[in-house]
């Protein structure tokens, strides 16, 4: 599905990913954890496009294609998703619209007929109600005032509606509330399945009380040290980076 | 007789509307002075007074200099050069119904989807629909009629109604008020006559389509509004135009005037053709419109959509003279490629408890050149009046630029105002947003443009909110990048 190899990125002269390998197949959930500023979103921004990053070095391919090549819609029309550490305000422009809009951006480029209004306001109704949202967040501008979780709440429905191949979910655990976090959790799991697979970037263990992941990656420096079953996010838990980063500094 | 405009002036498919009609017209030569404006009036069977109006303008005119304030480039303008009247041919009395109007012309208004037709008159809409300089169609009068709404051609109500014409005409922007409205009393070809009676809320939206056709014919449109007492009146003005070489003047005057508790929503949509990748070509849109809120608690609102035109020149504006009247002017300015404009309003608050309100969204992309300028002035006997006005700039791009330049006077302590103004880009950010959710640049642009200007369009109709996205959307492709 996804494979990297020895990616490398600059932003301006600083280099933020230094030689980075990860695999993921399908229906497979990763988690990547790390200290701050190790380079997780850098790598979530450099699979999915965004611009002011250097790519040096490396691969990535998803899907047989290749990924660094592809413009960032095209990748999301591919089937890539990712969910904002920080979801971006867009004043004045409408929530339902913008989803259809994307919903059927993407279908035109898999070859799939555009839905109407009546089958989205169905669809969307559907997903709301998975996540928990009430629909007066449709009539609203996109993220534009929205509180910090209903934003995070708000990536996840998105991902509900776009149904992508590959989610890489960037923090979406920070800024929410006991309740949401559940709430969020339950309507990832719903979303996994076989063909599906996803990248959960965290921080903390409790996250992965609620999903589960297959393997768990620990980001430093630019470059993945270790990597493990769920049972890693325990240890680090308990130990800390350093234990691990001392560990990885001898080596 | 002028024949059909040479077709290689048709470039591509660059201007979407950019087409020229095959219609014979009856013009005059180019050329100004007293015996063309008197050919105007004798081809428009006018009455003396009317003559002597338009004579009485000329004179003033000639006094006169071209305004040279405005932030604004072109070559001076040759007027002799203009051909002042430019009528389509039809039959001695004119056209009674669709069946007598040139095919050719009814052509060109399927192709701009103008809704001319029963259909979409029978979704509300009443056309009358200006070809060059002359009212050559009309429907649903007789729904209006009997609501007791006259909607025809300045001409015809000139006829029909000499005393309502003489009441009003010149009497909201008078011949002296300003060079290209002292021009357009002189010369003006044809335009709409609206009047509402005490009481009536006007039982449609009132459409009218301007559409600048033979070549080197400056175009001087005339309205009049005339809203009685307690009465309601909706009017949608759009355009576009047929994409040519010569640089097109146009400098029409619309005058509106609300009585007591009477209101006025004046919605346009301008598209007219912004010249090519050069500049060359585009239309001169020097246009004079003023409200004349006379009635205690009336209320008149411009909004307008500005997409079009080489170069802009307009300023809706409010006179708030009844007690506790309203002034409202949203506004959409896009300029791109080259386009200049310079635009804004004037709210002048005569009467005590006057309110206005002022949104001006301005978009500039490419070398585009905005500025808006914006009066308000609150008068010696205005006590209480209040202003809020919103200025926001959005720039795509570095090489274009925009500009602020308000004017506020104020001779009354009680005056409450607010102003507030902003300059932003597109930020990376949100483009990036969009775009990772499988939206293009070009989309995404659009978007966030039509976001920006969400304030604006929600004072448009339905119809015509839709259109002005549509337009800003394809008046922004290729803006970016
Ligand atoms: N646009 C930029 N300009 C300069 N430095 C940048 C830029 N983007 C990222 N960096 C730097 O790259 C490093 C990695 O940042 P990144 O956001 O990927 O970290 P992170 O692992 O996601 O951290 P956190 O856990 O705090 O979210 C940081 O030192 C950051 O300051
Ligand atoms: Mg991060």
């Amino acid at each position: 599905m996804l494979s990297v190899t020895g990616l490398r990125a600059n932003v301006g002269d600083k280099e933020i990913l230094r030689g980075l390998d990860l695999r993921i197949g399908p229906g497979e959930v990763h988690a990547i954890m790390g200290p701050n500023g190790s380079g997780k979103s850098t790598l979530a921004h450099v699979l999915s496009g965004r611009e002011g990053y250097a790519v040096t070095g490396g691969t990535a391919s998803f899907e047989g294609r290749d990924l660094l090549a592809l413009e960032p819609e095209e990748r999301a029309q591919l089937g890539l998703f990712l969910a904002f550490q920080y979801p971006v305000e867009l004043p004045g422009v409408n929530n339902t619209y913008f989803l259809k809009s994307a919903l059927n951006s993407i279908r035109k480029a898999r070859g799939e007929d555009e839905l109407d209004a009546v089958s989205f306001m169905r669809l969307i109704k559907e997903k709301l109600k998975v996540l928990h949202l009430d629909d007066s967040l449709l009539k609203r501008a996109v993220n534009a005032g929205f509180s910090g979780g209903e934003k995070k709440r708000n990536e996840i429905f998105q991902m509900a509606l776009l149904e992508p191949k590959l989610a890489i979910l960037d923090e979406t655990d920070s800024g929410l509330d006991i309740d949401a976090l559940r709430v969020v959790s339950e309507g990832v799991n719903a979303l996994r399945s076989p063909e599906r697979s996803m990248i959960v970037v965290t921080h903390y263990q409790r996250l992965l009380d609620y999903i589960e992941p297959d393997f768990v990656h620990v980001l430093y420096k630019g470059r993945i040290i270790r990597s493990g079953g769920k049972e890693l996010a325990l240890e680090l838990e308990q130990h800390g980076y350093g234990w691990i980063t001392d560990e990885g500094a001898a080596a | 007789m002028t024949s059909t405009p040479a077709v290689e002036d048709i470039v591509g498919s660059e201007y979407e509307h950019g087409f020229t009609t095959e219609i014979e017209s009856d013009t005059l030569p180019p050329g100004l002075d007293e015996d063309v404006v008197r050919a105007i009036s004798a081809r428009k069977g006018e009455p003396e007074f009317m003559t002597e109006w338009r004579l009485k303008a000329y004179r003033h005119w000639l006094t006169m200099t071209p305004p040279n304030w405005a932030d604004v480039d072109h070559p001076p303008i040759d007027f002799q050069a203009i051909s002042y009247y430019s009528a389509p041919k039809r039959p001695e009395d004119g056209p009674k119904s669709l069946d007598e109007v040139d095919p050719a012309l009814l052509e060109t208004y399927e192709k701009l989807g103008i809704p001319i037709e029963e259909q979409k008159a029978l979704a509300g809409v009443a056309v009358d629909a200006v070809f060059d300089s002359v009212s050559v169609a009309t429907t649903f009068r007789e729904t209006l009629a009997e609501a007791g709404v006259i909607f025809c051609s300045i001409s015809e109500a000139v006829h029909a109604y000499p005393e309502l014409v003489k009441q009003y005409l010149g009497s909201v922007v008078p011949h002296t008020d300003n060079y290209f409205a002292c021009l357009n009393a002189a010369v003006f070809s044809d335009g709409t006559f609206v009047y509402i009676p005490e009481g009536v809320r006007c039982p449609m939206e009132l459409s009218t389509y301007f559409r600048i056709n033979a070549r080197n014919t400056g175009q001087f449109e005339r309205t009049l509004i005339v809203a009685e007492a307690g009465s309601y009146v909706s009017y949608l003005e759009g355009c576009t135009a047929p994409q040519r070489d010569e640089n097109q003047l146009h400098a029409a005057v619309v005058e509106l005037i609300a009585l007591d508790d009477a209101e006025i929503k004046y919605s346009t949509v301008q598209n007219w053709y912004p010249g090519d990748a050069q500049g060359r070509g585009g239309i001169y849109n020097f246009v004079t419109k003023r409200g004349d809120c006379r009635g205690a608690r009336s209320k008149i609102s411009w909004t307008q959509v500005e997409t079009g035109s080489a170069i802009t020149w307009k300023y809706p504006s409010c006179l708030l003279r009844g007690e506790d009247a309203v002034g409202e002017f949203y506004s959409v300015a896009v300029t791109k490629g080259r386009q200049q404009a310079d635009t804004g309003t004037k709210m002048i608050h005569i009467g005590p408890n006057t309110r206005s309100t002022i949104v001006s969204k301005g978009i500039s992309a490419g070398e585009g050149r905005q500025t808006y300028r914006g009066l308000v002035r609150i008068g010696q006997r205005a006590a209480n009046a209040r202003n809020h006005t919103q200025c926001d700039s959005l720039l795509i791009g570095d090489r274009c630029t925009a500009n602020t330049v308000p004017y506020i006077e104020v001779k009354h302590p009680s005056a409450n105002m607010e102003h507030e103004a902003t300059t932003s880009k597109i930020s990376d950010d949100q483009l990036f947003y969009c775009r990772a959710r499988g939206l293009s640049e070009e989309d995404a642009v659009s978007m966030i443009v039509n976001g920006f200007c969400k304030e604006v369009f929600n004072e448009l109709p339905m119809e015509f909110a839709v259109e002005a996205q549509k337009l800003l959307s394809i008046s922004l492709e290729g803006a970016v990048g």
